[in-house]
């Protein structure tokens, strides 16, 4: 289907996010919206696919004006979106998730909704079971949920908002592969993202955004150097590696045993020095949530040790973890990090000492202009959490994590963040490392784990690799290992 | 900001004049001139320093409640069972009472027990909605509703059984306390300064907890996001409990207001309503200590304005429920509405 966006413009507040932009995209196409963050590209998505409204602006469907006033009517126009964070129901099965947004009929066929759900997944080869729960899944296995319910209600333009960040590097192929298909079908997908080596290896065409504005197109051969200037205005090249890891404290692992639904984890051991970056590789929910939740204190292991700093912390709550200089940040920004409704200098209030018992409202303000400073937040002070964009609500998070750690435990740190933020982020992670907090992170970026690494534990199935040494392993060796060759 | 902050002045304004709007309907469907009926109420509320009094015994206990719901909907709790904690406080305080008054202590000291012995019984009956809720997995509404069953039924029991008046016990109450017992009264009214001063005492604490504390702002956090707060090191278990329990005490000083004060014996509606009209109060303040002082003298003005309403027009005192629910349904509505048509800022 032909895509045609004329003159959209969208504001919050004081910010412009969508500025007079028009874009084509013909049939059978791949786009790629390529942007930083709060470039504006989520808004316009959102837009095109009804879940927020344009200030003012056209949206033609194969040369017809079309209303889209919410995500229904662009299901019915053939827009499907898949959410940077995916939308669905935790408390429900997969397969009872998958029927929901069928439009009419009063009982769902839901035999036949089955069946057809067994199709789709096994034309993609997705590993979900429909009758599981769906907080029982992981990020990435709800963005395949997402994809198979979009494509079974008709979409036939398919919105895919940073879909490679939650997602293995073979579930990835897959991704493509599928997007490969859809495309030859004359269908269109519009692929945002940040990361210029998926947007150059999948897009047919690319547009970029920056502050609102389309400041640019391109078409293959693409120029990353192009790419990278008309993203920021300058060109980026990666922060250096320096080795850090000394002496001998920090986390002892010994033969940690994990039971959670679907997985069991034996026999894990680990010395984690201090200072030194530990990543933790594989597909998505292979367990490595399971075990950086172990070593948080949020979930109990059923059997082996645990001791931080000689500290044994075995079974012991959580708020002793917390004593104890461990801090957890996780991936679901909104849902498990962040308070919406209160706003920054509440949450520096909350997360920083808090001596005596009524609130010193001007040190906190302080200490919040501050944060905002150093972590390069674009925000105010008075700026609730849910209206700054994915990645100011990133550096948030991590602006408000207590200093010093000995241990610091990262979900996904950098996910949906463009390279730029990432950069800063490691530089400012790397930042505490060099005062002696050890660092453990999941990430299905196999560049950052690699590059922001010491040394490297690759999940598969529940099996455990042995440490590996980051500098001396390549790409392709880690990818292999993610896949469950070499175990 | 200035002008985002008029609009929702408009559009506050504009709830209020729906739900008289809709209040005027419901009176003309009945064949009653709404204007009259209006300046009846106002006029019943107002017209002198005693009916000004006697909303005032309305307002007291209704300030109590919603300050302590202020604190249970900003940990993101319904706190239903409140009418049952205003019951069970009433009970324990009315158990004090009858404990003490044949002793020889002075009497402030046994209304002072009385008091302390009715927050108690207020908190522990919210403790139990509290427990229920964390280690039971039993939803604080339908706990609470359940409470407020069993709270009734002791209250009668009690009246009817162990604590009946001498010959036959009566559905008006418990044997009335000596005078002694009695909160003093202003001269010439039913209202008693000392639970003025307790209502006011009790908004003041609440607000500067909610406005001014670690543990508000703690309790907020827990109501508005309970995994992030836990993350972040809050025990969440404990301040929802926590949360329970000022509530509960509150409640149960109300329960005391109306036996020392008011009605000085149990009766079996000792609770008057006032903890689910202090639940539509808390809901119309959105968390505001400030109109919840105003707004509960407006609803109790309301209640004590319309008691007339039956002689003089022939028309139920019920009209001031009609208008009370309106306001927050249509409060609700225009909020919504605003939501949806103002700019997000």
């Amino acid at each position: 289907m032909n895509v045609e966006l004329r003159n959209i413009h969208k504001h919050f507040g004081k910010v412009h996010a969508n500025n007079d932009i028009t874009l084509n995209i013909p049939a059978g196409v791949i786009q790629g919206i390529l942007g930083e963050n709060g470039a504006g590209k989520s808004t316009l998505m959102k837009v095109l696919s009804g879940y927020i409204h344009a200030d003012s602006g056209e949206i033609l469907l194969d040369g017809q004006p079309v209303r889209i006033t919410a995500p229904a009517d662009a299901i019915r126009c053939g827009v499907g979106m898949l959410h940077q964070d995916p939308l669905d129901f935790p408390p429900m099965r997969i397969i009872d998730n998958f029927i929901l947004g069928q439009p009419g009929g009063l009982l769902p066929n839901r035999r036949q909704a089955e069946r057809e759900f067994h199709e789709l997944r096994t034309r993609f080869d997705f590993n979900i079971n429909p009758d599981a729960y769906v907080d029982s899944l992981t990020v990435g296995e709800r963005q395949q949920l997402e994809i198979l319910r979009l494509l079974w209600l008709g979409a036939r333009v398919l919105i895919l908002d940073e879909p490679t960040t939650g997602i293995s590097a073979a579930q990835k192929t897959k991704l493509f592969a599928t997007l490969r298909i859809l495309a030859e079908q004359g269908k269109t997908a519009i692929f945002v993202s940040h990361k210029l080596e998926d947007v150059e290896e999948l897009c047919h065409r690319v547009a970029v955004l920056q502050r609102g504005r389309l400041v640019g197109e391109a078409a293959p051969p693409y120029v990353t150097d192009d790419l990278v200037r008309m993203m920021f205005g300058k060109g980026i090249k990666l922060a250096d590696r320096a080795a850090l890891s000394s002496g001998k404290c920090g986390l002892s692992v010994t033969d940690l045993s994990i039971e959670d639904v679907r997985l069991n984890l034996r026999h894990i051991s680990l010395e984690v020095n201090c200072g030194e970056v530990i990543g933790l590789a594989g597909m998505e929910g292979s367990g490595q949530r399971q075990f950086l939740r172990v070593c948080g204190g949020l979930q109990r292991p059923v059997g082996g040790h645990l001791h931080l700093n000689g500290h044994d912390l075995t079974g012991k709550p959580y708020r002793n973890f917390l004593d104890a200089g461990v801090a957890y940040v996780p991936a679901s920004r909104l849902e498990e990090g962040l308070i919406p409704g209160l706003t920054l200098t509440e949450h520096f209030i909350l997360t920083g000492k808090q001596p005596g018992f009524f609130i010193n409202r001007a040190a906190a303000q302080k200490r919040t202009e501050q944060g905002i400073e150093d972590f390069s937040i674009r925000g105010t002070p008075a700026s609730q959490v849910e209206r700054l964009s994915g990645g100011n609500q990133q550096r948030a998070l991590l602006a408000l994590q207590r200093s010093p750690l000995n241990l610091l435990l990262l979900e996904h740190p950098t996910r949906g963040l463009d390279i730029e933020s990432s950069i800063w982020i490691w530089g400012k992670l790397k930042e505490r490392c060099r005062q002696g907090t050890s660092i453990i992170f999941i990430s299905a970026d196999l560049d950052e784990i690699l590059h922001y690494s010491d040394r490297v534990l690759v999940f598969f199935g529940g099996r455990v690799s042995e440490p590996l040494d980051a500098a001396s392993t390549s790409v392709d060796q880690l990818g292999q290992l993610i896949g469950g060759k070499g175990f | 900001m200035k002008s985002f902050r008029w609009s929702t002045v408009g559009f506050q304004v504009l709830a209020v004049v729906l739900a008289l709007a809709f209040t005027s309907l419901v009176l003309m469907i009945a064949g009653t001139p709404p204007l009259a009926a209006y300046a009846n109420i106002l006029n019943g509320a107002f017209n002198s320093m005693k009916s000004f009094a006697d909303v005032a015994v309305a307002w007291i206990p209704l300030l109590i409640v919603t300050a302590g719901l202020l604190v249970t909907f900003s940990a993101g709790l319904w706190n239903i069972g409140i009418e049952g904690q205003i019951m069970v406080g009433a009970i324990f305080t009315t158990g004090a009472l009858r404990l003490l008054q044949d002793s020889a202590l002075p009497s402030a000291l046994i209304i002072v027990a009385g008091f302390l012995a009715g927050m108690l019984g207020g908190a522990l009956w919210a403790a139990l909605a509290g427990l229920l809720k964390i280690y039971g997995g039993v939803n604080e509404i339908f706990g609470g509703l359940g409470l407020n069953f069993v709270a009734t039924a002791l209250a009668l029991w009690l009246i009817f059984g162990p604590w009946k008046r001498p010959g036959v016990g009566s559905m008006s109450g418990t044997e009335p306390f000596p005078e002694a017992l009695w909160l003093p009264l202003l001269p010439g009214t039913r209202l008693s300064g000392w639970s003025v001063a307790v209502g006011l005492v009790g908004i003041i604490v609440i607000y500067f907890l909610l406005q001014g504390t670690y543990f508000g702002l703690r309790l907020k956090a827990v109501g508005r996001n309970a995994r992030a707060a836990f993350l972040l090191g809050i025990p969440t278990s404990m301040y929802g409990l926590l949360a329970f329990l000022i509530c509960g005490a509150l409640a149960g000083a109300a329960g005391a207001v109306q036996v020392t004060g008011v009605y000085h014996r149990l009766i079996p509606s000792i609770s008057s309503g006032y903890g689910f009209l202090g639940l539509m109060v808390a809901m119309l303040v959105n968390y505001q200590a400030i109109w919840a002082v105003l707004v509960s003298l407006f609803f109790a003005a309301l209640n004590i304005g319309s008691i007339q309403l039956p002689i003089v027009l022939k028309v139920d005192s019920s009209l001031a429920g009609v208008l009370q629910g309106a306001l927050v349904l249509f409060f609700m509505l225009m909020d919504g509405v605003r939501r949806r048509f103002q700019p997000k800022s």
